[in-house]
């Protein structure tokens, strides 16, 4: 191969007592799709940041074609070729596709010209868009090709990529993909970042394996499979999950009759007319694209947000105008998609984080007018000792434990309380692999006690692994449900896409 | 070039929580003595008569009781909204309220004196405060005006009404035209602790409050609803807590302890109804609450100290000739240095050296 453009040695970073990079090396050649793998907190982001100059590295080189750089900015970065596609949008809504550009670019001689300009790179590489579109009216796979156009307009050399098909369906991604290639095959090189192990192996041309902000692997993906990259992730073969047989359904437990909700701003999703019920005994997986009413929904059933009271029902009773606490009362619970300030209080100890949710419906933990410390205490340790919460110290507060700790810590909160329903939000997001197996045992092994899950996840593999029913929620509104054994991804995809396919409707869809 | 760099902690550091008003203290002295040496003053001198000399006899011990007592009353009542992240600037005005309403029975019914005046009266009080603190939360909640502008504008109101109702319907008859109300019955004094000397009984109210409180926060489920609406209100509303009734109790609870202050200060230290109560207790008892780190007890200390440089000021005033408005400028530059140390409690400080 041929001289390198990016060569990077003894990158080290360290933040306070944590090596968030420990002497990482990597190279990357001219029109090369390089992965960088590795598990939340491996150490992915602060690399890029680094070769992206929004972080300083503490000890190491970067050379740049050969030579030595440091790279101080962002601004730096773009001169020198490197672009950054960001996995959160950075993106002025109430503004155009042309203007929103405009505003990274250095020389904008006139907007008109440079809608020009758009419009024909993005057709170039397979990004169709509208240069005069307001970015609010986008869905997220537009966005996302905004900020890719933004990006390719200045021409980098090496494109640096975080997440890119977290947001999108399996059909945008193989757009992407195409995309992607197509890049490379100028001599553009892409530094990959992905949990998605499986577009790893298809897509990239090398890989550099972090754990613990060293460098386990330099390899070659396409030699690999996505077990074997996983294993090297993580350091270990990762458990796999038991699936108890299918249990006889039992009684609608959750159930919700013709739900609306308005939008509560500008940028809210109303909810449309959505029936949904979960049996006890059952996992439902409500699937989607990332903002198309999750968040509302989750909110209405878990009462939050209120409905009209017929519209809603917990265990056989109305409860759509209930507070939070009475359906608890009911019997339900719930795990939100933020784990710190929604699930938990930051700055709050593990057992005051158990008083948190746990003092409406039961008064173990309070005498009406003082706390019961102890009972919070013990159910901590119980939980943590269940559940393989793992912390430094006996009751540390809850921002200090990593997203996996800290998952398994709110999932098991709420199962500890047995509940008869219960709602999770994104189950496993940000969380490593080993906490995603256990939390989806832990679902899968309540469900089969009587209890009736509903998840509310963006991760397919996820929901093909637990769920018995699926549904895609667009728009604000459901898909019919279907046996999670008659779909696969495609299906799922098209679904997501707000395609309801032909043969799908045909499909024997167990209501 | 060599910088500084803040960089977050892991967790809080309970150290810092504690050194950091030492600090600001620290940095107050300094900055206060270089202030007076530009002004031609010895600083040495200055100081000691600032912050040492209060301390040192017994009647200005008593001032200084007699001044804190007020600043704890409403710092505490301050720390229950700033806590759940309510912004209540306008004690000054809920102190006045509290002050009129608690003085409506000796002023109206100068003839009626028993036993149950005194009570009568702060309760009174308590409600013409706390009342008069639900009007920016009702604004706040229906409207969803800001408080910190709401509440701060209706203490003018407050204080103009004060001045009005002195020198208009409650003026004394007998008292010469002068602006004041009529001097209250005996029944309708706090009493005296010490023979000729000016402590009364209403200190010992600030005491039982700071108690009140410090069990309040620590071990009651409500001291618990008032953290966790404060520092995580989507937490808050998902464990079952509401904001809008937190932000009517915050106020209530805090108008009432202000409106408690004022008529204790009216039936303690001044006797009767005068068109001007307050050297700005309501204000100069925001530092105090953030001083004393929003705990009663840090509290406590912090009405002690800011009640020193009142004192202090005075003596300073009459020994030094310098103007009455040197104990405010070291009462702000205090909460500057307050707020700016608590920083140290999240971040860390760290001398970085940049290549450039």
């Amino acid at each position: 191969m041929g001289e390198l453009l990016l060569e990077v040695r003894g990158l080290t970073k360290q933040f306070g007592s944590l090596v968030a990079n420990d002497s990482v090396d990597l190279e990357v050649r001219p029109g090369e799709i390089h992965a960088l793998l590795g598990e939340n907190g491996a150490g992915k982001s602060t690399l890029v940041k680094m070769l992206y100059g929004s972080l300083q590295p503490g000890a190491g080189k970067i050379f740049w074609r050969g030579q030595e750089q440091i790279v101080r900015d962002p601004y730096a970065a773009r001169e020198l070729g490197i672009g950054m596609v960001f996995q959160h949008f950075s993106l002025f809504e109430s503004m155009t596709v042309a203007e929103n550009i405009a505003l990274a670019l250095k020389d904008v001689s006139s907007l008109e010209a440079l809608a020009d300009t758009i419009e024909e790179t993005s057709w170039a590489y397979g990004l169709p868009l509208n240069p005069l579109s307001i970015v609010a009216d986008l869905s997220v796979g537009e966005r996302q090709r905004v900020e890719i156009l933004r990006c390719l307009l200045q021409d980098p050399a090496l494109i640096i990529m975080d997440e890119p098909t977290a947001v999108l369906t399996p059909q945008e991604s193989e757009l992407l993909f195409e995309t992607l290639r197509k890049l490379a095959a100028e001599g553009r090189s892409i530094l990959y970042i992905s949990h998605r192990l499986a577009e790893v192996t298809d897509l990239c041309d090398t890989a550099t394996i972090l754990r613990g902000g060293k460098v386990v692997e330099h390899c070659d993906p396409r030699k690999e499979t996505a077990a074997t990259l996983a294993s090297l992730m993580v350091g270990s073969s990762i458990g796999e999950i038991k699936h108890a047989p299918d249990t006889t359904l039992g009684l609608k437990k959750l159930h919700l009759d013709q739900l609306c909700l308005a939008p509560d701003g500008p940028f809210s999703m109303p909810l449309v007319d959505i029936d949904l019920d979960v049996h006890a005994g059952e996992i439902v997986a409500i699937a989607g694209i990332a903002g198309n009413g999750q968040s509302e929904l989750f909110d209405a059933i878990s009462g939050e947000r209120l409905t009209d009271s017929e519209q809603i029902k917990i265990c056989g009773s109305e409860c759509g105008t209930d507070d939070v606490t009475s359906r608890r009362l009911k019997g339900a619970a719930f795990v939100p998609e933020e784990r710190l300030g929604h699930g938990a209080v930051p700055d709050l100890s593990l057992s005051e984080n158990v008083i948190l949710t746990r003092q409406g419906a039961d008064k173990a933990f309070h005498s009406g007018l003082f706390l019961n410390r102890t009972t919070a205490m013990d159910t901590a340790t119980r939980i943590s000792a269940d559940y393989d919460v793992r912390k430094g110290q006996p009751d540390p507060v809850a921002s200090s434990l990593s997203g996996g700790n800290l998952q398994k810590f709110v999932v098991g909160r709420e199962i500890d309380r047995r509940p008869e329903v219960l709602v999770v939000s994104q189950p496993t997001w940000g969380v490593d692999a080993g906490a995603a197996v256990l939390i989806r045992q832990s679902l899968i092994d309540l469900s089969r006690n009587g209890t009736a899950v509903l998840i509310i996840s963006q991760d397919l593999d996820e929901i093909f692994e637990i769920a018995d029913r699926v549904t895609v929620i667009n728009k604000g509104g459901l898909s019919q449900q279907v046996d999670i054994r008659s779909i696969d991804r495609e299906g799922i995809g098209l679904l997501m896409g707000g395609i309801q396919d032909q043969h799908l409707k045909k499909e024997d869809a167990r209501v | 070039m060599p910088v500084f760099e803040l960089e977050k902690r892991q967790s809080p550091s309970k150290l810092m929580a504690l050194y950091s008003p030492a600090l600001a203290i620290g940095m107050t002295l300094v900055t206060t003595g270089i202030l007076f040496f530009i002004l031609g003053i010895a600083p040495l001198e200055a100081l000691f008569l600032f912050f040492v000399s209060p301390l040192l006899e017994s009647w200005t011990l008593q001032q200084v009781a007699v001044k804190a007592s007020p600043l704890i009353l409403i710092g505490v009542g301050l720390s229950v909204c700033y806590r759940s992240n309510n912004w209540n600037i306008g004690a000054e005005g809920q102190f006045t309220v509290g002050a009129i309403v608690g003085s409506i029975l000796p002023i109206l019914l100068p003839e009626w004196q028993n036993a149950a005046v005194l009570p009568l009266m702060f309760i009174m009080g308590a409600i013409g405060g706390g009342l008069f603190g639900l009007v920016p939360a009702w604004l706040k909640n229906r409207f969803g005006a800001n408080e910190i502008l709401t509440s701060l504008m209706l203490t003018y109101v407050a204080l103009l009404f004060l001045d009005w109702i002195v020198r208009g319907p409650w003026r004394d008859p007998d008292g010469f035209n002068f602006p004041v109300s009529r001097e209250f019955s005996e029944a309708a004094l706090l009493p005296q602790m010490i023979e000729y000397g000016s402590l009364h009984a209403g200190v010992l109210v600030s005491l039982v409050v700071v108690g009140c409180f410090f069990v309040l926060f620590r071990y009651s489920l409500k001291g618990f609803e008032i953290k966790v609406l404060g520092t995580a209100p989507r937490a808050g509303s998902f464990a079952g807590f509401s904001k809008k009734k937190m932000v009517y109790f915050s106020f209530a609870v805090s108008g009432s302890l202000a409106g408690l202050a004022g008529i204790i200060e009216i039936a303690g230290p001044i006797e009767q109804l005068i068109p001007s109560i307050s050297p700005g207790y309501g204000f100069t008892a925001i530092i105090v609450a953030f001083l004393g780190r929003l705990n009663p007890v840090g509290i406590l200390f912090a009405g002690i100290l800011l009640a020193v440089t009142y004192i202090g000021g005075e003596a300073a005033q009459t020994n030094l000739e310098v103007s009455d408005k040197t104990a405010k400028a070291i009462q702000g530059i205090l909460l500057f240095y307050v707020l700016a140390c608590d920083t140290l409690i999240r971040y860390r400080l760290r001398f970085v050296k940049r290549k450039v």
